[in-house]
């Protein structure tokens, strides 16, 4: 049904994640994604850059507005369906995923997206976000991760780093923290990405191909909060050092990072570590063209996405791959959920026309009936 | 099998429990009976019990496992106070259940099973079946399964299997003694174990071989006859709580239009709503079973917002940790029917047991004013009008409803009346289609707008508006929601008014329900007894020995705990004094109290069974008593084991 360019696999036999949304009827511009109500969020939040990206996005994506349904929990990202006028539910926290698989599974027809924060799905809604990605439902959650809580401003958060100083934690927090990526690829996600707020192309290229994905796709964006954890991201965005920080991960392309050297290929590069069984930075220059590693996004194993995911900081964040982990074909849980519904109602013999009402008489008369005369 | 020349002697009633080792097959036993009892024309209520644990230790007292049935050839209320035939497969379960019965009753045992260790077992030091013990009861002393070995030994099973089939050859003997017909039964075990020949062969011959040693042996020399019931014109079925409440949800879509959505999370004694209502796929039923129970009303309350029917089934512990999802669907204003099939608490509390200790977690388990109608069933086959009913109000006042149900009626069975589709009432969903707020009138169009918590005058429902709907897109979450717009809103004076409007909604709902019917025969009664849920039928049958007793009494029963029916407070009124019979510590009471100030005098018990009758009727007894200013003797009526209608 849609046709949507941006959606479009241009791949025979797989199926888009908005394939049964209607499209839209004509052209659309973020104004009609924008609501009339105020954004509240501090001012220089990452959130905002967010909503900017997903309001010009959303139009691209050409799907009808009433098909479009965000879902958040509480903090401050899941303020984000209030600003976008499409429909929406501001639920209660870490619930979303649930909420959102309600919406999925009941409906085929829409474009459905959760809205959560490194708080809300990792901590509270641990559990319904390694079960959504082991589900595989069709919807597309972008996890806002600032690595604190902001909304009950400022304690730390599972995405904090060992030994944060913050209102609950004088001492330095002695938690270990999450890896939202390497957790869902560890719950076998078939979509899995990092990107970040301040990156408008790369953002919304991640954003189409999460939502072209047809299952679960967990979209992990980088987002500074300037009020309680300013600069945590400051080695991926400065200019100066994100050549050395970020791990840009291309389909199909060996992955090096740092300085140019002259043949346009980063100065340090990925290899298999045979010690370790997962990857290591090595110079380019000391190891042969052909050993560093091919970013394969649609290789069924996860094994090697998750060595990937493993080379990110554990602290302060002065390395991190960016970019697609996995994106590979499972089936979803609603599309296979409906599939049981529609064949259960054409083996009774109902193909929409047989009269609801005689076979409720049918059902609750049926079993070893007597009768009284 | 034919009828012997033997004596046969007519009843009215019987109440048989059979028990033995959870592994037994005392539950197959006693629904087979039932069947039997039920395609005879009884009328019957049953009584399953058994332990938490799917295997306790053999041949312990927490072992036990039972099932009651209770049978007449006239209506009947409970399955029985005390038995009158107690089958007891070991000595755990003869220990486990003889303080139940009546001197005179009868006992059937298995002697195969009083061996030196399973009396130890059981806490016996010497085996009650010698000596005088039981010189007050109608002792038989079977070896059951021995004989069933005998009767299969063609089949060539090894003896642990041929012995399994013990349970059918007790089912067999009592089918005799009471005269059930065996087509049914033949029938089923000839279905069940149609791809096992020989397991199939061996309990059929035992079932036979059952009916026969009665027919033939001395040891049982009077067979009973029991008539058919007289009872209203109709299609019947024998159905439990859980599969009437479940049937009652796939009306309650058909009724709607709606598809029915059920996210729910396993739990005993609820988890049997979702194994049927995961059979009914073909009426657009979807089952969830989520990671939680959170995520399953999670998924039912999203499910709702897309247009479904949501659906959450569990039971007390679970309706904890649902609560404030439940609070988001009271904010959102969406539909949703939560089943809570109570259970003996707090926390874990008796898993297998009943108990009506939920309804004030029903009534405030929630933060803030948080109102939630509450709709209660008071039989096993009234399980279905009642889900008909949580439906009607969920959908039509755009609320979650609590539909509280207990372990007594989900595994309890009675014959049930097949109600007539057509009696069912229509649920409108009424989506909303169009705006309707325009700032600058109806004649300006291009202004309008869509309000989401802009409310329909006469319910004070708001507009249920679904994705996919052009025009209408709107957000709605559980902030508080401004009056009209729903946008989100802070201001002191909208709070207010919104909190008092979604308990005004909720009060509303009484406009729509019954009034309270009183069963007052003399329309003179001083004292009323009234109750809800479950306790329906002792009550009924409590207030039946009094007045058989010569005395007064008035008798009521609420389906709605929440809101009261309109004319509850003038009914209670009109009576001196007011009883009511509660398996808990007196909640609805506590309501009642403060409700209508009103002086209502609790009748309470949580022994994880359902109240008894003849306790109950001492109790009403003694209030008539002091009502009337009279001594009370209510005789023969006052005694469990007293033979006639009840």
């Amino acid at each position: 049904m849609s046709t949507s360019p941006l959606t479009d696999l241009g791949l025979p036999g797989l199926r888009s994640g908005t394939e049964q949304v209607p499209a839209a009827d004509g052209p659309q511009t973020g104004k009609d994604f924008t609501s009339d109500q105020e954004v509240r969020w501090c001012p220089g939040c990452g959130d905002y850059a967010v909503l900017k990206a997903v309001q010009s996005f959303l139009p691209d994506l050409g799907l009808r507005r009433e098909n479009i349904v965000f879902v958040s929990g509480i903090g401050c990202s899941s303020r984000f369906p209030y600003y976008l006028d499409t429909y929406g539910m501001h639920s209660i926290h870490g619930r979303a995923p649930s909420i959102a698989t309600g919406i999925a599974t009941a409906r085929e027809d829409l474009s459905v997206w959760v809205v959560t924060g490194d708080g809300d799905a990792l901590s509270i809604g641990g559990n319904h976000l390694i079960h959504a990605l082991r589900r595989n439902v069709n919807m597309t959650i972008l996890l806002f991760n600032n690595r604190i809580y902001g909304l009950t401003k400022g304690q730390y958060s599972p995405t904090s780093e060992t030994g944060k100083v913050t209102k609950s934690t004088p001492m330095g927090s002695v938690d270990h923290p999450f890896n939202p990526v390497s957790l869902a690829l560890g719950a076998e996600a078939s979509f899995v990405a990092r990107t970040i707020d301040s990156d408008r192309k790369h953002l919304t290229s991640v954003l189409a191909a999460a939502a072209a994905h047809r299952g679960t796709s967990l979209v992990e964006i980088y987002q500074n909060c300037p009020i309680f954890n300013d600069g945590a991201f400051d080695a991926i965005k400065s200019p100066d050092t994100k050549a050395d920080a970020i791990i840009p991960l291309v389909h199909g392309e060996p992955i090096t990072f740092g300085a140019r050297l002259e043949d346009g290929r980063g100065s340090k590069a990925l290899v298999r570590d045979p010690a370790s069984g997962g990857v290591k930075v090595v110079a380019t220059t000391d190891v042969a063209a052909d050993d560093v590693l091919v970013h394969d996004a649609h290789c069924d194993d996860p094994t090697m996405a998750f060595a990937i995911s493993r080379l990110t900081a554990a602290d302060y964040l002065d390395q991190s791959p960016i970019g697609i982990f996995r994106q590979v074909e499972r089936p979803t849980y609603d599309d296979q959920a409906r599939e049981q519904v529609a064949s259960a109602t054409t083996d009774a013999g109902n193909d929409g026309t047989a009269d609801p009402s005689a076979r409720l008489a049918e059902l609750i008369g049926g079993g070893d009936t007597w009768t009284i005369i | 099998m034919t009828h012997t020349d033997k004596q046969v002697k007519q009843l009215d009633r019987v109440i048989i429990r059979f028990a033995g080792d959870s592994g037994d097959g005392m539950q197959l036993t006693g629904d087979r009976f039932t069947q039997e009892t039920a395609a005879f024309g009884n009328d019957l209520v049953t009584l399953p019990n058994f332990p938490a644990e799917i295997r306790a230790p053999q041949g312990t007292l927490p072992g036990v496992s039972s099932f009651q049935v209770h049978f007449a050839d006239h209506d009947i209320l409970t399955a029985g106070d005390a038995p009158d035939v107690l089958v007891a497969m070991n000595p755990a379960a003869l220990r486990a259940n003889l303080g139940d019965l009546h001197k005179g009753a009868t006992i059937i045992v298995d002697t195969h099973d009083f061996t030196a260790r399973n009396l130890t077992k059981a806490g016996y030091t010497a085996s009650p079946l010698d000596g005088d013990t039981l010189a007050e009861y109608a002792l038989h002393t079977v070896d059951l399964t021995g004989m069933t070995v005998e009767a299969v030994k063609e089949f060539g099973l090894s003896r642990k299997d041929a012995s399994r089939a013990k349970n059918m050859f007790a089912l067999g003997l009592l089918s005799w003694m009471y005269g059930r017909p065996t087509d049914p039964t033949t029938a089923f075990l000839t279905k069940r174990f149609a791809k096992v020949p020989d397991i199939r062969d061996a309990n059929l011959a035992a079932f036979k071989a059952g009916w026969n040693f009665g027919e033939t042996t001395e040891a049982f020399a009077v067979q009973y006859e029991i008539k058919p019931a007289v009872m209203a014109p109709g299609t019947y079925r024998n159905i439990t709580g859980n599969l009437a409440l479940a049937y009652g949800l796939v009306a309650g879509g058909v009724q709607s239009g709606l598809p029915l959505f059920l996210g729910t999370y396993p739990i005993t004694p609820a988890s049997d709503i979702l194994h049927e209502l995961s059979k009914h796929k073909s009426f657009g039923v979807t089952t969830f079973q989520a990671e939680d129970e959170i995520a399953g009303v999670g998924a039912a309350i999203g499910a709702s917002y897309a247009g479904h029917l949501g659906v959450t089934s569990t039971s007390g512990p679970g309706v904890a940790l649902k609560s404030e999802a439940i609070g988001l669907a009271v904010m959102t204003e969406l539909p949703l029917v939560v089943v809570d099939v109570q259970r003996g608490g707090p926390s874990t509390g008796l898993p297998t047991k009943t108990e009506q200790a939920d309804l004030l977690q029903a009534m405030f388990g929630r933060n803030g004013e948080a109102p939630v109608p509450i709709v209660a069933p008071q039989s096993p086959g009234d399980c279905f009008a009642a889900a008909v009913e949580a439906t009607r109000i969920a959908v039509t006042y755009r609320t979650p409803v609590l539909l509280l149900s207990d372990g007594y009626l989900a595994n309890g069975s009675e014959p049930w009346r097949v109600p007539a589709v057509d009696d069912l009432p229509v649920i409108d969903p009424a989506f909303a289609t169009e705006k309707n707020h325009f700032p600058n009138g109806a004649d300006d169009p291009d202004s309008s707008e869509f309000w989401p918590y802009l409310r329909d005058e006469k319910t004070l429902a708001r507009p249920w508006a679904i994705p996919g709907t052009a025009g209408l897109e709107h957000r709605i979450g559980g902030l508080e929601k401004g009056d009209g717009h729903g946008n989100i809103s802070y201001d002191p004076a909208n709070h207010d008014f919104m909190v008092r409007t979604r308990q005004a909604k909720v009060d509303r709902i009484a406009d729509s329900i019954p009034p309270v019917e009183v069963d007052d025969p003399s329309g003179e009664a001083k004292v009323l007894v009234l109750g809800w849920g479950s306790t329906y039928g002792p009550i009924g049958a409590g207030v039946r020995r009094v007045r058989k007793a010569g005395y007064r009494v008035a008798q009521a029963h609420l389906r709605h705990l929440n809101p009261f029916p309109s004319n509850l407070g003038e009914v209670l009124k009109g009576y001196d004094k007011v009883l009511v019979p509660e398996m808990n510590l007196g909640q609805l009471s506590l309501l009642l109290r403060a409700k209508y100030l009103v002086d209502a005098v609790g009748y309470n018990h949580v022994r994880g069974l359902p109240l008894k009758a003849t306790e109950l009727a001492h109790a009403i007894g003694e209030l008539v008593g002091q009502a009337e200013g009279v001594d009370i003797d209510l005789g023969v009526w006052g005694e469990p084991s007293q033979k006639e209608h009840i």
